[in-house]
């Protein structure tokens, strides 16, 4: 039964060779969609794609993380890892959205940022701190939506917005859980087990308050039905736009802030000093 | 708070450093050669041989570089949960408080600097590896707002290889919590100083750490994205010498400078000096 895989089979599904990546929902989604390149200061990195669209008539910003199908595809995007350009690019078009008064759509899918000698010399770290930052106070509405993978701090850069989406299927995850079996096991064939404890399902994600909606798959995963998953996205984001477009941009930039400060749990206990005073 | 007794306290977990059993004498993680206690302690743990800046606990950091006294801890209280009940971890976070005796990765308060006043955190790689879960993203977010209420600098020195594994999404989100509070102190005029000791990588490197209007690095410092363990093969064939470290990013334009141990304090104060120095100013044309 489909509705009770393992963390791990997630993992798989959201990694499947015949997933549909971010173009091709654009190609699904929107009417229109004119591609944009570079980041104006050191490259275009294709990792990253993104540029002006149409959803049903409407101006909207598309950005996404792109994968590649064949293997020279992936080559030229580097598998969807970005580097530094790629952030970059990310950020400039997020900032056309906001001069334009257009909606932000940002499509997640990605095992990482790049952590190679090109993606540090392009300070890919600083890139991401600071698109986090920057789509934090973007005045415009900014939906997110994990499509496949949500790869650790190489998400991050794209996923600040107003309302997460992640696909049933889609994982979202501090460490690859072949990372995590490495650290806590020593060794990669525990990933399975790695995946349970990092908690990177959809429906996880939503239990935490991490992402606001699930979008039910297609019987078997995004790839046996793309069109009927695109159109399901399609409503939601319609939907998510609806919403958002009835906020002031100071009341929709406040409670993205307010989103993103209220993450996080712990436990407070005064510093011994103190407890003494205080019984148990 | 005189820098020797602090000293006096050894920590296993913040400095990996083989002590000779007696305690008189420990070995260099630079050079292996064998040095003086008394020596480092005197020279702030920095080899006098090769200049290797052998880590720092927090409690030793905050003794070195602020003013006698004027540290007062905020949000102390705030202790690790278990969001994800993964394997191990709260007997992990309990076998580091008493290891490091710090009760987290961070410590946070206010503090003066050659007598400028500031808010200040200090991490503590000996708690977890100086990982970034709830409490230390929490701790950074408030001491960002503390800032902005008290119209203060706020200098934040980082020793950290990332976001905490064991709070899995939960600590993945500190990153993009911090870095709003960094973006919000900015734009309320808050000047951030941002200090990389080593090690600074992943998702605190990729946060709140590269926002800083200034960003120092202590030499040698391991600074970078991907965190050392992740093997040099996998990155490529030919990596310069210094990769992922201070001086690579100074190179690439997203470290400021360079700062050795004993210059850092004074050049902080130089720092909060300038900013503090601009706000007078205006002061000043407002009432003329
Ligand atoms: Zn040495």
């Amino acid at each position: 039964m489909f509705a009770n895989l393992s963390p791990w089979e997630e993992v798989l599904i959201a990694r499947h060779k015949d997933r549909p990546y971010a173009l091709d929902y654009v190609r699904m989604i929107f009417d229109q969609y004119m591609e944009l390149s570079g980041d104006r200061v050191w490259a275009n990195d294709e990792a990253v794609i993104g540029g002006p669209a149409f959803l049903d008539g409407r101006p909207v910003v598309v950005i996404g993380q792109q994968k590649g199908r064949d293997l020279r595809e992936r080559q030229r995007r580097n598998f969807g890892c970005a580097r530094g350009p790629g952030f970059r690019k990310a950020l400039r078009l997020a900032r056309l959205a906001e001069r334009f008064g257009r909606p932000l759509i940002s499509f997640v899918d990605t095992s990482a940022a790049a952590a190679d000698l090109r993606a540090e010399e392009t300070g890919v770290s600083e890139a991401i701190a600071r698109n986090m930052a920057e789509f934090a106070f973007l005045r415009t509405p900014i939906v997110a939506i994990v499509i496949g993978e949500g790869g650790s701090g190489g998400a991050m850069g794209m996923a600040v917005g107003d309302r997460v989406l992640m696909l049933e299927h889609a994982v979202f995850s501090v460490i690859p859980p072949e990372g995590c079996a490495a650290i806590l096991w020593r060794d990669k064939e525990q990933a399975p087990q790695a995946a349970t404890a990092l908690k990177l399902t959809a429906k996880s994600a939503q239990h935490l308050g991490i992402v606001e909606h699930v979008l039910p798959e297609p019987l078997g995963g995004a790839h046996r039905d793309p069109s009927a998953m695109a159109a399901s996205i399609k409503l939601s984001i319609t939907a998510v736009l609806e919403e958002l477009g009835r906020m002031s941009l100071d009341d929709l930039v406040a409670a993205r802030y307010a989103r993103y400060r209220r993450m996080g749990v712990w436990r407070t206990e005064p510093p011994s000093e103190r407890a003494a005073e205080k019984p148990s | 708070m005189n820098p020797g007794g602090w000293f006096s306290r050894r920590s296993r977990g913040a400095r990996e450093m083989d002590t000779v059993p007696d305690g008189v004498a420990s070995k260099c993680l630079g050079c292996d050669e064998i040095i003086f206690v008394r020596e480092l302690e005197r020279n702030l743990q920095v080899c006098s041989k090769c200049g290797y800046h052998h880590r720092l606990t927090s409690a030793e950091r905050l003794a070195i570089t602020v003013d006698p006294d004027s540290f007062v801890e905020t949000d102390g209280d705030l202790l690790p949960d278990d969001p994800l009940e993964f394997p191990g971890y709260v007997e992990k976070a309990s076998t580091a408080a008493a290891s490091s005796g710090v009760r987290e990765a961070i410590t946070t308060g206010d503090a003066t600097i050659e007598g400028l006043p500031c808010v200040i955190g200090v991490a503590d790689f000996g708690f977890m590896g100086g990982s970034m879960g709830s409490v230390v993203g929490e701790k950074i977010a408030r001491a960002f707002e503390r800032a902005v209420e008290r119209a203060v600098p706020i200098v934040i020195f980082s020793a950290s290889g990332g976001a905490r594994m064991q709070e899995g999404l939960v600590a993945l989100m500190q990153m993009a919590k911090t870095s709003a509070a960094a973006k919000r102190a900015s734009l309320a005029g808050v000047p951030f100083i941002s200090v990389l000791t080593d090690p600074t990588t992943g998702g605190v490197y990729a946060s709140y750490a590269s926002l800083g209007d200034v960003i120092l690095a202590e030499p040698g410092a391991v600074v970078g994205f991907a965190g050392r363990r992740v093997g040099r093969q996998d990155l490529g064939g030919h990596l310069p010498a210094n990769f992922q470290t201070s001086e690579f990013q100074a190179e690439h334009g997203f470290v400021d400078r360079t700062v050795p141990r004993k210059e850092m304090r004074a050049t902080l104060a130089f720092l909060l000096r300038f900013f503090a120095a601009s706000e007078a100013r205006e002061g000043e044309a407002d009432g003329s």
